[in-house]
């Protein structure tokens, strides 16, 4: 790939049925592509995860992608209420999720976690009461 | 193991993927929890599940699985079928339980699906 591509979505908070089509675009596009399927997997399953915590949590928000031949930056913005412990919303397990969320599949507290150790990198940018941006990236190595 | 085989031992009924009843499946796992579907499971595989909504379909997307069985006589609504139609995948639905479904794969050779850790 000669030219960085660069894919926006805007994440329906509202409608749990669409959530994860952003991420099942950009598994599509990395496809077609030529990335390897586990540099695809890990993209596709880190920002799905993000996906589902944006529609669960906050209402939706925006998901930016930045694909170059070194590396898959994704970067997913939301204005929902904020995590107020990082720390421990990053243990496995742990979930403020109401038994609503879990009727669903999710909210077991593997969220963040999965998300972390899929990608190379992650950084969370939250305020409570203001938002959420996480930044994800994943290498591609050979 | 064949699809076919699958579909033939748990007496399921296919709800779409006629087509890929020859697809051969080494291995499955069985959860309602589609975060330890997405945390645990490596290879790619089939998923039991006796949760019915589309983020089952999007999980086995995410994981690249091509074939899921709803356990419990747990009925797909249209949506559910479409999108996996979409995604190219077998889905079937049994009256066997969870618990019965995965021994019954298990007692006639199908693997566990290869995990992280």
């Amino acid at each position: 790939m000669n030219n960085n591509l660069r894919l926006h979505y805007e994440i329906d908070g509202d409608d749990f049925v669409v959530a994860g089509e952003a991420s099942s675009n950009v598994k599509k596009i990395l496809k077609k592509a030529g990335f390897s399927p586990e540099v695809i997997r890990k993209v596709a399953v880190a920002m799905y995860e993000g996906e589902i915590n944006m529609v669960i949590y906050a209402h939706g928000g925006t998901a930016d992608v930045e694909v170059s031949d070194e590396k898959i930056v994704m970067v997913l913005k939301d204005s929902g209420p904020g995590i107020p412990d990082v720390e421990l919303a990053m243990k496995e397990g742990w979930s403020t999720a109401p038994e609503s969320v879990r009727a669903l599949g999710f909210g077991a507290g593997m969220g963040l976690p999965n998300m972390k150790k899929y990608t190379d990198e992650m950084t969370i940018d939250t305020e409570v009461g203001k938002g959420t941006t996480v930044r994800m990236v994943v290498y591609v190595k050979g | 193991m064949k699809v076919s085989e699958i579909a033939k031992l748990l007496n399921a009924k296919i709800l779409t993927g006629e087509d890929l009843l020859d697809l051969e499946i080494r291995n499955a796992c069985g959860s309602d929890m589609m975060s330890d579907v997405l945390a645990y499971v490596k290879n790619q595989a089939m998923l039991l599940t006796g949760l019915v909504n589309p983020q089952v379909i999007r999980t086995a997307e995410m994981m690249d699985m091509h074939c899921v069985v709803f356990v419990r006589g747990k009925q797909p609504d249209e949506s559910i079928i479409n999108l996996a139609r979409e995604k190219n995948m077998v889905v079937m639905m049994t009256e066997r339980r969870m618990f019965s479904a995965c021994g019954i794969l298990y007692a006639n050779g199908l693997g566990e699906a290869e995990t992280e850790q």
